[in-house]
Parts: C-alpha cells; sequence; structure tokens
C-alpha cells in the first residue's frame, strides 16, 4: 500500500541522512497518572527520542512482564482510559508535531470504544500508528485494513517464531516499520543475540524495505548501541518503566525531581544512537 | 443485536479460520501463531487416524472409568414432583470431574508434536488436577498456574498436584484468580514456545482450542444420547449444565445439537445476584470483547478493561465464556440463565441430603436451575443434568458458607 509519507516516513529519512539508527522509547499512558505521565511525554523529545511509543493499559497484558504489568495497574488505578491516552496525544502535538506518536497495547479497548469512532478520534489527536499485540495478520480485517484506509501506520511484531512461510502474510500488510521481537518471550525478557538480529534483519530485508526496529530486552545504552549497529532503530520499554517505577514516592506519585530523574535516563539511552556514525544496516534505504 | 440465520447444521462450526459466526477466532500475539497453526494441523491429523482413536477410547475406558453412568435420581425426582430427572455421572470419572476426558486428548496430542512439558491454568483445581494427573502418567513435566486467591480456596487440589509431580506457580496478578492464571500461562508459552504444550481446560481461547477441547468433551453428550435411548426409549426432553468457560455444557450439548425437540439450558454463576454487579454471567450480564485469544461475551466495563468475575465455585469464576456459547445463545438455540451463590449451595445441599451425591458447587449451579423447573413439568418430561464433578473439593467452602466449623 503506498501511503503519502508521514511523520514516521519523514523521521526515518531524516535519520537517514544523519547516518544513524532511531531511539525509540516505550512509556505506559497514565503512568503513575496522567500528569506526570504528560510531563515525561513532552520531555522525551528533548531527551533524544526519535519515536515515541505510549502504552494504552490494558487489564490482561497477555504478552507483557512484570513491569509493563504494574506500569499498566498503574494507570488503570489513577484513571486512566483510552479517550484519555488520546488527549495525551492530542495536547502533545500542540507543542510538537514531528516527533511520531505510535499506540501500543491490546484489542480489547479499541473494540470497545468502535473502530470506527478509535481510527477517527485517533487522526484528530495525531496519532501516527498502531501495535495491536493481539491481532496477528489472520485478523487484519478487524483493524490494520480499517487503519491503514485511515492513514494511520499497522506496525507488527515480528518474531523469532515468524518462519519464512509466513513471514510474506505476516509483512504484506505492515507499513511504518518493521518491530522485530527478538526474543521469543513476553516484555522485559532476557536480550537477543547481536548476531542473531542481524541475521533476521536480512531475512525481512528480502521480503520489505521498511524500517525494522527491534525491541524486547534491551536495558542500557551499551545494549541500545549495539543493536544501533544491526538495526534500524532500538527500542527500551521495561527498563524505563522501571525507572519509573524506582522514583514513586509515597501515595504512588512522581515529584518533578523524579520526572527530570526518569527523563535523564532516558537522555543516556538515547546517547547510544549517536555514538559514532555508524551507517544504518543495508536495507533500509527506500 | 442481529440474530444470525438458522444454519442448516448446528454442528458444522467453527469455520477455518475458528470462528462461530461472530465469535472466536485467533487474537494472539504473532509469536504464539505459528504454535496454534501446528497445533491444529496436529489435530486434523490425529483426528484421522484411527491409532488416536483407538488409544483414547482405551485410555477413556480403563483410565478414566467411562463410560460415566446416567443415574435416574429417584429421591431428586420425588421431592420436586414434576420432570424426570436424570444425572450424567461426571464426578464418577478418575480424577472427579469432566475435566480429565479433555486431558487425554491433549496430552495424546502433545505427545504426538513431541512436547515435552505440560503448563495449564486452572481455578477450582480440577483442570489442574487432571492436568497433573495425564502428566504424570505420560511422564512429562507439568507446570500449573494458578491464581492465589484460588490456592487459599482450594488448597487440597494443589496439594494433590504436588503429590502428582505438578508444580503449582501462585499467579499474584489482577485479582488472583482464573482468568489472571490464564494470562500467566500465555506468558510462560510465548517464552517456551518449542518444548512447552499448552494444555487449555476449557473451551475458550484462540482458534483451535474451542474446537479440540468440545470435541473431547462430546464423549458426555454422545454417551447420554445412548444411555438415554437405552433408558427410555426416546432422547431426553432438557439438557441442563453448568457454564463457567463451558466446557461440559458444550460437551454434553453438542451431539444433541440438530436434534429439535431437545432443548438445552446453560446455568452461569450468578454470584451475589445479577443486580449487585458481583457475577460471573457473561452472556447473561456481558458485552461483546476479546480476550484470551477469542471474540465473546466477556464482563468488561465502559473503556474495555476486563472486570472481576465472582462465584462462590472457583471453577465457574471467570468472566468469559467459550465463543460456541456465545453464538448458541445468540442464534437462540441454547437458553443462557443463571443461579446464584444462594441457590447453588441450597441445590448443593438437597442433592447430599437426597441422592447421597456430593455435587461440585460448579454443577450445583445446575441443579439449582432443575430445582426452579422441575416442579412445573410433566412427569414423563426427561431433563439430564449433567452432574460434572463430585463436591469433595468443595467442602471447605461450604462449611464456611454455612458457618460450620471443620
Amino acid at each position: 500500500m503506498t501511503m503519502t509519507p508521514g511523520r514516521i516516513e519523514r523521521r526515518f529519512d531524516a535519520l537517514r541522512a544523519q547516518g544513524r539508527a532511531a531511539f525509540v522509547s516505550f512509556i505506559t499512558a497514565g503512568d503513575p497518572n496522567i500528569e506526570q505521565s504528560e510531563k515525561i511525554l513532552a520531555g522525551l523529545p528533548a531527551a533524544g527520542v526519535d519515536i515515541i511509543e505510549l502504552g494504552m493499559p490494558f487489564t490482561d497484558p497477555m504478552a507483557d512482564g512484570p513491569a509493563i504489568q504494574a506500569a499498566g495497574l498503574r494507570a488503570l488505578a489513577s484513571g486512566q482510559t483510552l479517550r484519555k491516552t488520546l488527549g495525551m496525544v492530542e495536547r502533545f502535538r500542540k507543542t510538537d508535531n514531528d516527533t511520531p506518536i505510535v499506540l501500543m497495547g491490546y484489542y480489547n479497548p479499541i473494540y470497545k470504544y468502535g473502530v470506527g469512532a478509535f481510527l477517527a478520534d485517533a487522526v484528530k489527536a495525531g496519532v501516527d500508528g498502531l501495535i495491536v499485540v493481539d491481532l496477528p495478520a489472520e485478523e487484519d480485517a478487524e483493524l490494520c485494513e480499517p487503519a491503514l484506509a485511515a492513514g494511520i501506520r499497522f506496525i507488527r511484531l515480528l518474531t523469532p517464531t515468524t518462519d519464512d512461510k509466513r513471514l510474506e502474510r505476516v509483512i504484506g500488510n505492515c507499513s511504518g516499520f518493521l518491530y522485530y521481537v527478538s526474543v521469543t518471550g513476553i516484555t522485559g525478557a532476557a536480550k537477543g543475540a547481536q548476531g542473531a538480529v542481524g541475521a533476521a534483519r536480512k531475512r525481512f530485508a528480502a521480503k520489505s524495505d521498511l524500517p525494522v526496529v527491534v525491541g524486547f530486552g534491551i536495558r542500557t545504552a551499551d545494549a541500545v548501541a549495539e543493536i544501533a549497529a544491526v538495526a534500524d532503530g532500538a527500542v527500551v520499554g521495561s527498563a524505563i518503566v522501571d525507572r519509573i517505577a524506582n522514583n514513586l514516592g509515597p501515595g504512588g506519585s512522581l515529584s518533578d525531581e523524579g520526572v527530570r530523574d526518569v527523563l535523564g535516563f532516558v537522555a543516556d539511552l538515547a546517547s547510544g544512537v549517536r555514538r559514532t556514525n555508524q551507517p544504518v544496516a543495508a536495507g533500509g534505504a527506500r | 443485536m442481529n440474530k444470525p440465520e438458522r444454519p442448516n447444521s448446528y454442528r458444522s462450526l467453527p469455520d477455518a479460520d475458528g470462528h462461530f459466526g461472530l465469535f472466536g477466532g485467533r487474537y494472539v500475539a504473532e509469536t504464539l501463531m505459528p504454535l496454534i497453526l501446528d497445533l491444529e494441523k496436529a489435530y486434523r491429523e490425529a483426528k484421522a487416524d484411527p491409532a488416536f482413536k483407538a488409544r483414547m477410547d482405551d485410555l477413556m475406558k480403563n483410565f478414566v472409568g467411562r463410560p460415566s453412568p446416567l443415574y435416574f435420581a429417584e429421591r431428586l425426582t420425588e421431592h420436586f414432583g414434576g420432570a424426570k430427572i436424570y444425572l450424567k455421572r461426571e464426578e464418577l470419572n478418575h480424577t472427579g470431574a469432566h475435566k480429565i476426558n479433555n486431558c487425554i486428548g491433549q496430552i495424546l496430542l502433545a505427545q504426538r508434536m513431541g512436547k515435552k512439558r505440560i503448563i495449564a491454568e486452572t481455578g477450582a483445581g480440577q483442570h489442574g488436577v487432571a492436568t497433573a494427573t495425564v502428566a504424570a502418567r505420560f511422564g512429562l513435566e507439568c507446570v500449573i498456574f494458578m491464581g492465589e486467591t484460588d490456592i487459599e480456596r482450594q488448597k487440597p487440589n494443589v496439594f494433590r498436584m504436588n503429590l502428582l509431580g505438578a508444580q503449582v506457580v501462585p499467579v499474584k496478578s489482577g485479582a488472583r484468580t482464573l482468568k489472571d492464571a490464564m494470562n500467566e500461562a500465555l506468558r510462560d508459552w510465548v517464552t517456551n514456545v518449542d518444548s512447552t504444550y499448552y494444555l487449555i481446560g476449557t473451551v475458550a481461547g484462540p482458534h483451535p482450542y474451542p474446537e479440540l477441547v468440545r470435541d473431547f468433551q462430546s464423549v458426555i453428550g454422545i454417551e447420554t444420547r445412548e444411555q438415554m435411548l437405552a433408558a427410555e426409549g426416546r432422547l431426553p426432553d432438557t439438557l441442563v449444565a453448568c457454564v463457567g468457560g463451558g466446557s461440559n455444557a458444550i460437551g454434553l450439548f453438542h451431539p444433541f445439537l440438530d436434534d429439535e425437540n431437545v432443548a438445552m439450558t446453560a446455568v452461569e454463576a450468578a454470584g451475589h445476584g445479577i443486580e449487585t454487579g458481583q457475577h460471573a454471567a457473561s452472556i447473561s450480564a456481558g458485552s461483546l470483547g476479546v480476550l484470551h485469544g477469542n471474540r465473546t461475551y466477556l464482563l468488561q466495563d465502559e473503556d474495555g478493561q476486563i472486570t472481576e468475575a465472582h462465584s462462590i465455585s472457583a471453577g465457574l469464576d471467570y468472566p468469559g465464556v467459550g465463543p460456541e456459547h456465545g453464538y448458541l445463545n445468540d442464534v437462540g438455540r441454547v437458553q443462557y440463565v443463571s443461579a446464584t451463590d444462594k441457590e447453588a449451595l441450597d441445590a448443593f445441599q438437597l442433592c447430599c441430603q437426597l441422592e447421597g451425591i456430593i455435587p461440585a458447587l460448579e454443577s450445583s449451579h445446575a441443579l439449582a436451575h432443575v430445582a426452579k423447573v422441575a416442579p412445573g413439568l410433566a412427569k414423563d418430561h426427561l431433563i439430564v443434568v449433567n452432574l460434572s464433578g463430585r463436591g469433595d473439593k468443595d467442602i471447605f467452602t461450604v462449611a464456611d458458607a454455612l458457618g460450620a466449623k471443620i
């Protein structure tokens, strides 16, 4: 499917010109509450984040480890809803119209919201892409196809279990970028070996010219740099969410100092993609 | 809601993608997709293999103790003074419930697929015990996920699983009951994809689980049909079963779905009462959603967040229901009703006192519905109640509810 270049495509084009990979950060919307979550969100671009993944909290996050489960429960306990998450994006867009935002979560809250209403509100708020963990290619008619028609990128997770037979089908409707989960497992699990990531990347390049970002198990600036050498982007989620958890004060809230600490940690991670002028791995050009 | 058209057969679903009309499907992470496709392939092959069926039949007869009797409940019949009541005695199976039927089928599939490690979720512990039993029988490693709340109220079953060599992992997330145990089992499966077989205990989860669990449980209805023809020379008029996920109900109902004169009633757990919001009646009081791999009726709030189920019976304490039940409700083939904790407790005691059978609290919900309708039915109206499990595991819960000390 050809699409008018959006924020995601413009961002990867710009990074290619700079000769470096993207730093992608994940936080859960509304963690630990909407005010403090918005302060973190607003500070991410200045901390060096190239693409923002914003988690839509769900009571039953079947593919997430303890860190992101806990973040979701904190957000829900503070009253976060999908509508409020879209509101956060809308307010973010008033000061930043360049940094791509990808919403990540599970299908049921979107289904309950109503697919048509959700996509309309997401476009209006300035959402660029969706990652919906429990919608495989087999269920593309549910959300993927309507999202693409609405101009929202549908980013799918590719995993080590995605064999060549499935690859074509899985990649078929992907847009924006490919998200390679480097290990089988839940978020926060051990990281995949750099060599295996490189090999997988080559396999995808044969089928698609979309950029490949790699996530799951990346927790330090060194690990970010390692992945940045072989992929078009590195995602850090659980480690940032853990940092939020570690900064929670009495009553489960985050002080301004806590927000600064989290953003400082993000800036350190983001330095991993800026260490050397490593060329973006072959196959990333379109 | 648009009522789907009446199909030529109610027994031809799911379709190739695992849909029962609007219900079912495969809503899982990509990591799991290749696994459930493999499972489906293995199941199709096993189904077509006479050796698989022969092995299964032998184990059902000699290990499980099938067929289970269809027993005329003379004193309950006299007591209600109406319909003639039969009990399908699934509680006499090895391990004390219908759960073992499905476990035998799936352990043979796991073995066929070369899997070495079995995982399962459990609520009341009956499915956990049944899984631990077949894993022991076949020498496979077994890990059971069980909510901490359920571990507390079903201690005897936890110990039984341990005796059978299974590791019971306490689940501390969410409300710490069946739904959370299922989340944790899915997380384990996503992590240990190569070695592990996930033995789902009910007709939920992604396709092909609702189909294959139903097929393995259909032995209940197939036997009931033969037994009733032998006893009364005709088919029953009404079938009654409790429904949480819904495997004992679909097992009894499915072989009769195309017999138009056989009415079917499934009884959900109304907990403290539907109006209190503390119940597990996802068809009677829930709405459509997607959870644990399929689209079905769920207990959820306006934001699509899953809400906690409540039932005195741990086996019914689940905020969803198997997708085929959602379909059978919408096409009007099966009637879905509910019974409260209190009604189930009353029926539990009545069955103990009149029939000398201690029923599971789950099955007591089905008996509670019979107590409501049997008196008003003709004496030649034949009712079959699925006595899906025995109540020995529940004596502590019941004692607690009755204010007795043991």
